[in-house]
């Protein structure tokens, strides 16, 4: 009888089918990502690849496991840094600033058996926990942010803040057996509307005052260049002219009269020029011959 | 259902039967008759046992022959076997075909699932039954079949960008330092690093560098001015974001290695471009009022530069021989501006009171020129 199932494949099947159920009820597969809890009827009885700090991969608890089949039941955990993300926090600082704020936390879930027991979910265990820790960061945010002054985020002093928050998230999340690796803030903005307009505005006056003073100060520096120039060449004027006074009353004299009538070959003087000259003329003093 | 025999069963005994019914398959389909399991003789106590063997028609009285029959043409037609008839050697034949199938899936299996070929740019990280072994360079590379081994490529080679804002396009404004707000559009580029590391350390490798990029620029940016963040600082931050970010990856442990950080564009929010633009434009018209100003400065100098040493050489001249060359000066002006006017000498002791006046003018302009007083140089004789 057993020896005709044996041939028979429906037999075969079934055996396989059943030793293949059994294989997969039996051994189970750890990959690098995860770690495992294992129940038995509910009840934890140990836990399969849990993080360590400095662990290399290849040395980890992970790799195929036996259980007792269909006693344990395994609950899987991220072993990943995971993330939490918090979009549209609105925050009031000290200065009753308002800043709408997105920030995630990163962090590991470092004692699987606590995750579980925690959060009473042995199915996405690793979202349970994000969900947990969601508010928490909201309120480490809000509480921390509201102890500074909104300059204070626009300055180094911004990395203590981070501490300050990613230490009070971390102190509630070990209640979940994560811990958090990193909170950061992604934006941390105006809200729309009167506090972005108001900023705009204000950025709009600095600005005009900016290029007012810009051209106030040009032209100053443009006049006192000219004045400069000017006392320079009176200097050079002086100096020159001043060697002798008479000379230079006669030689300027007959430059302009040279320019006035048009005889230096510059451009001609507009209006045209008549003599009526006297005899007694210094000019004409030789033209009547009255020196012989 | 074959398909389910692959993995369990059929591992052992089918690598021992594979070679041999890969060298001789053309005489598998005239053995098929016959049967593998009575035929061959290498398995002995298969075969007084096996019910195939008995010639046909040799139990026909016993039901158990008839119940195995309608299974097999059952199985036959389902398998879609080309046998004839309801006979048990064809039976044998449809057993044989399965086993074949079986094989030949669990062989294709094997041979899929066991060699890798690895691109240049490309690792592979396997891992057995979860656990991670190795890292696979480029190549055709062989490791345990599918359930046992599993290979995840990773592209190392490719340097990925990832654009701020996302579409390109939009507004990205961005609080600096000095509590104003700038527009900001700028890229990362990274590429993995240590692959082990990127594919077993994060949930979300790619999102985290995109996090992590964001909060490092606005981390910088919140430390930077306004003027710095438009102007000359962009390298700067770009530099500072760029560590800045890789410092926050390698404490993720994520095997990602930033290339680096370009910022395209910094600008003024849409809304204040006029009002920084009117900044630019103040400045350039102070620029050109300098300008303008040294120019005349120039100008203005190098005039009296030169009408100074003008009169410096004449008067040299003068002081050897004032009398001669003040008379000379005198004379030579006189002749230039004279030769060029209309000229009427009047003898002074009036014999010609009436002045034909508009005879004197050629243009007839109205204004007269008035006499010009005659010189009186010191020191010239009356």
């Amino acid at each position: 009888m057993t020896q005709i199932s044996w041939r028979n494949p429906i037999a075969i099947g079934f055996v396989a089918l059943a030793a293949m159920i059994l294989a997969a009820a039996t051994f189970a597969v750890v990959p690098e990502t995860r770690q495992a809890v294992v129940l038995r009827f509910e009840n934890p009885m140990y836990t399969v690849n849990r993080w360590q700090p400095n662990e290399v991969f290849g040395r980890t608890g992970a790799g195929l496991i036996l259980r007792v089949p269909f006693v344990d039941k395994i609950v899987w955990i991220d072993k990943r840094v995971l993330d939490v993300d918090l979009d549209n926090t609105l925050v009031l600082s000290t200065d009753q600033l308002r800043l709408n704020v997105d920030a995630f936390a990163r962090f590991r879930i470092v004692d699987p058996l606590k995750a579980v027991i925690s959060t009473g979910s042995t199915a996405r265990t690793e979202e349970a926990v994000a969900d947990q820790l969601r508010p928490l960061l909201g309120t480490a945010l809000r509480n921390e942010l509201g102890k500074v002054q909104f300059a204070s985020l626009l300055s180094p002093e911004r990395n203590r803040v981070m501490e300050a928050i990613q230490s009070s998230l971390d102190r509630n999340a070990r209640r979940y057996g994560a811990e958090v690796i990193d909170v950061r803030i992604k934006h941390a903005d105006l809200p729309d509307g009167s506090p972005l307009d108001s900023a705009l505005a204000r950025m709009r006056t600095a600005r005009q005052q900016e290029a007012n003073t810009i051209q106030a100060k040009g032209k100053r520096d443009a006049q006192i260049v000219r004045a400069t120039a000017d006392a320079t060449a009176a200097q050079i004027y002086a100096q020159a002219f001043s060697k002798d006074a008479d000379f230079y009353d006669f030689y300027r004299a007959m430059q302009s009269y040279r320019h006035t009538f048009g005889a230096d070959g510059g451009p001609e003087p507009t209006g045209s020029t008549s003599l009526i000259l006297s005899p007694n003329n210094a000019y004409l003093r030789e033209f009547e011959g009255r020196g012989k | 259902m074959p398909l389910f025999f692959a993995p369990r069963t059929p591992i052992k005994t089918d690598m021992r039967f594979l070679p041999g019914w890969l060298q001789r398959p053309p005489i598998l389909a005239a053995d098929a008759p016959k049967g593998p399991w009575g035929g061959s003789g290498d398995d002995p106590e298969d075969g007084p046992r096996n019910p195939w063997s008995v010639p046909p028609g040799g139990r026909k009285g016993t039901p158990k022959p008839t119940a195995l029959d309608e299974f097999l043409r059952r199985a036959r037609n389902a398998g879609g076997g080309g046998g004839g008839g309801p006979s048990l050697p064809t039976g044998a034949n449809a057993r044989a075909l399965w086993l074949i199938g079986a094989g030949l899936i669990v062989a294709i299996w094997v041979i899929f699932t066991s060699f890798h070929q690895i691109g240049p740019q490309q690792r592979g990280i396997v891992s057995y039954f979860g656990r991670y072994s190795e890292t696979l360079g480029p190549g055709i590379r062989a490791t345990w079949p599918a359930p046992i081994a599993t290979v995840t490529k990773v592209d190392v080679g490719q340097v990925r960008t990832d654009d701020f804002p996302k579409d390109g396009t939009g507004e990205n404004l961005t609080l600096t330092g000095d509590q104003n707000i700038i527009d900001l559009a700028y890229s990362v580029r990274w590429n993995i690093e240590n692959p082990r590391d990127y594919v077993f350390q994060l949930e979300e490798p790619a999102t985290t560098v995109r996090d992590t990029a964001e909060s490092a620029m606005r981390a910088v940016l919140a430390t930077t001015t306004l003027t710095d963040a438009i102007g000359a600082g962009r390298t700067t931050i770009e530099a500072r974001v760029q560590l800045a970010m890789q410092q926050i990856l390698d404490d993720y442990k994520s095997g990602v290695r930033v290339q680096g950080v370009s910022i395209k564009q910094a600008s003024a929010p849409a809304a204040l471009i006029d009002d920084f633009n009117a900044v630019t434009a103040a400045q350039q018209e102070a620029v050109g009022n300098l300008n303008k100003a040294r120019s005349y400065s120039q100008q203005i100098i190098a005039l009296a530069q030169g009408e100074a040493s003008a009169f410096d050489k004449q008067y040299e001249q003068y002081k050897l021989a004032p009398q001669v060359t003040r008379r000379r000066m005198y004379y030579e002006t006189m002749e230039a501006v004279l030769a060029k006017a209309d000229k009427t000498i009047v003898e002074p002791n009036g014999v010609t009171p009436y002045l034909p006046l508009d005879r004197a003018r050629k243009v007839t302009e109205p204004e007269v020129a008035p006499a010009p007083p005659a010189p009186q140089p010191q020191g010239a004789q009356k």
